[in-house]
């Protein structure tokens, strides 16, 4: 091993690391090119395509230029509110829920902060379909719908059906995507920090405002919007808990797609889905820009 | 001997005169955030083990209605065919979508590290958009673009008179889209955090760059090429809403088979099937990370894992 090092010093150094060629670096690059080309990126440009054009006669699309589609997705507005609606409430359930879980893993974790952190992988990483399946049976007439009402006599135990039903399963399944970010954020925070402001004579709560909250912001963004896109879209959680009575985005598209196969009225409606993924992403991306300034600012 | 001593009270009285002087309410904030996280865990077990407890459940016909301890679905389940059949599914669905996406996606993650910066920007953007996009909007983009090319009438089938209609590989290519960008970022995300120094005292002692690449490179991409695989594989073994709009003659999966019986109603086998779905997917969490754990003792510390494992890749990932 000694001996070698003498040698390679007589080389110069550029010329020790040459790496794989650009014809190599071509072809590493090229599969996922290649998916991303056929499989998002001209999807989407059939779907814009799609959206301006007539149905055919048996379903599918029929060409020509048209904004009907649009126009009916506007008069038909329905499902949009409902699912915007849904997913900003499950968002700030989540947040409600998730921050001080996050905190405590964060402040008081010590050791186990690791064990924490697994079993809620756990359950994120186990299948979306069963969680929401295990929701069913257990708020089912036989479950603790049941016992509810046997108890008290009191119907509002029957939530299956209900928007509260789907506002819990939304809840259940994406809560650990809201706490992953906020215990990231605050793992990092400087503890002293808090020390500092207490210090200072400010009480817990204004510790909290003032100190905590601020820090724990971007992790806060970034779980609201990981939790809240999906939220959006999702359709087995208004299906099963909401026996498809909540009339989400998600529904109406399966219905456009799969059972009327009217794939241009479809298609305008994803539009609008994509269009409201586009606004939440372009303000989550000013929102990160703006700190960072902030911050640099803050250096000079 | 004795100097220690002289800090510690003083010590002692600071720490105990801040307890007792500002805040009264710190042991019932302390109480609520403990009860808060107990709770918080609870409501995201229970509904867990209720399935898997009543999957043992010998009862007739009423799925939450406990009549004793029997294994009597777990036989009707292990004798069912059409389960079986639906299970292969699966099982091919997740192995091909694993092997292509992590192939893919460390082929990507390596050759991105070398590419101008006016095919990165766009590729890092699409890369973004494919993970963050709701999986409903690729489901059906992917559905209209594959009827419109290789399906009945499609344009490719009309210009070959080939079809090739749906079936795995349209499921297993709408599936990996997801999942190459995972791996990409997971892959990249540790190759960010590697140790170049190896990579250059290899090519000092004139080792070629495949040589360089199995030897030095790969062992410390491993793990993040686990848990790529490991993710992608359960990822589209459960997948249910890409799954429904692609599928093609006989490849429906076993998540397929679970809703239609929770839309016709469902009987005590349903808690069996997902009992044994979630198994799955808790065999692999636990092996991946019982095989990462031994890697990482075996290499030294080297692959540089904490206690996490894969856990920690995956809330790591995650944000």
């Amino acid at each position: 091993m000694a001996a070698a090092a003498p040698a390679a010093e007589v080389r110069p150094r550029a010329a020790t690391a040459p790496g794989p060629s650009r014809l190599v670096t071509a072809l590493l690059v090229l599969p996922a090119g290649l998916w991303y080309l056929f499989l998002l990126v001209l999807p989407i440009a059939i779907v814009l395509l799609f959206s301006v054009g007539n149905r055919g006669e048996t379903g599918g699309y029929a060409g020509g230029f048209t904004l009907d589609n649009y126009q009916g997705a506007f008069r038909n507005s329905g499902p949009f509110v409902t699912s915007l609606y849904l997913a900003i409430a499950g968002t700030l359930l989540c947040l409600l829920i998730g921050l001080p879980l996050a905190y405590f893993i964060a402040t008081r974790g010590g050791r186990r902060k690791t064990l924490f952190i697994i079993l809620l992988v756990v359950p994120f990483w186990t299948s979306f379909l069963i969680r929401t399946y295990a929701w069913l049976i257990l708020l089912g007439r036989d479950g603790l719908a049941g016992v509810g009402v046997d108890l008290t006599g009191n119907d509002a135990f029957r939530l299956l059906g209900t928007d509260a039903a789907v506002l819990l399963g939304l809840t259940y399944g994406y809560l650990p995507l809201m706490v992953f970010p906020l215990y990231v954020t605050l793992e990092r925070m400087d503890r002293t920090l808090v020390e500092a402001s207490k210090d200072l004579g400010a009480g817990r709560w204004a510790t909290f405002r003032q100190v905590t909250l601020p820090i724990a912001l971007p992790g806060l963004i970034t779980g609201s919007i990981l939790v809240f896109i999906p939220m959006m879209g999702e359709y087995v959680v208004p299906q099963i808990l909401g026996y498809g009575q909540t009339f989400t985005i998600g529904s109406a598209l399966v219905l456009r797609f799969l059972e009327f196969r009217d794939w241009p009225a479809g298609s305008a409606m994803a539009v609008g889905l994509i269009f409201i993924m586009f606004v939440t992403i372009t303000f989550y991306l000013w929102f990160t820009n703006r700190g960072r300034r902030g911050r640099e600012q803050s250096v000079v | 001997m004795s100097a220690p001593a002289v800090p510690i009270p003083a010590q002692q009285t600071m720490r105990g005169r801040a307890k007792q002087g500002v805040d009264h309410t710190a042991g019932l904030v302390e109480a609520w955030l403990r009860a808060h996280t107990l709770l918080v865990y609870a409501f995201l077990y229970v509904p867990i083990i209720v399935v898997v407890v009543y999957s043992f459940n010998g009862t007739n016909q009423r799925v939450m209605h406990w009549e004793g301890f029997s294994l009597r679905w777990y036989e009707f389940v292990a004798q069912n065919n059409e389960v079986q059949r639906y299970l292969w599914n699966s099982v091919v669905v997740g192995l091909g979508t694993a092997i292509i996406s992590t192939t893919v996606g460390t082929m990507a993650a390596l050759g991105l590290q070398r590419v101008p910066r006016f095919i990165r920007m766009p590729f890092d953007a699409l890369t973004y958009v494919s993970v963050i996009v709701p999986e409903l909007v690729i489901a059906l983009a992917t559905l209209v673009f594959f009827a419109s090319t290789i399906g009945r009438d499609g344009i490719l089938t009309n210009a070959t008179g080939i079809t090739l209609g749906f079936g795995y590989h349209t499921i297993i290519g709408a599936l990996s889209l997801f999942n190459i960008s995972l791996t990409l970022l997971l892959v990249r995300a540790r190759l960010s955090g590697m140790d170049r120094t190896h990579v250059e005292a290899s090519y000092d002692l004139y080792a070629t760059p495949i040589r360089t690449f199995w030897q030095i490179t790969l062992p410390q991409l491993l793990p993040a090429i686990v848990a790529g695989f490991l993710l992608s594989f359960t990822f589209a073994f459960d997948d249910y809403l890409i799954t429904t709009f692609v599928n093609g003659q006989g490849t429906s999966t076993l998540p397929l088979y679970v809703f239609g019986q929770i839309k016709r109603g469902v009987n005590p086998s349903t808690n069996v099937i997902a009992t044994l779905m979630l198994l799955v997917t808790l065999t692999l969490l636990i092996g991946g990370q019982w095989l990462l754990g031994r890697y990482a003792r075996r290499s030294g510390g080297r692959a540089g894992l904490g206690q996490g494992g894969v856990a920690e890749i995956v809330a790591e990932g995650g944000t």
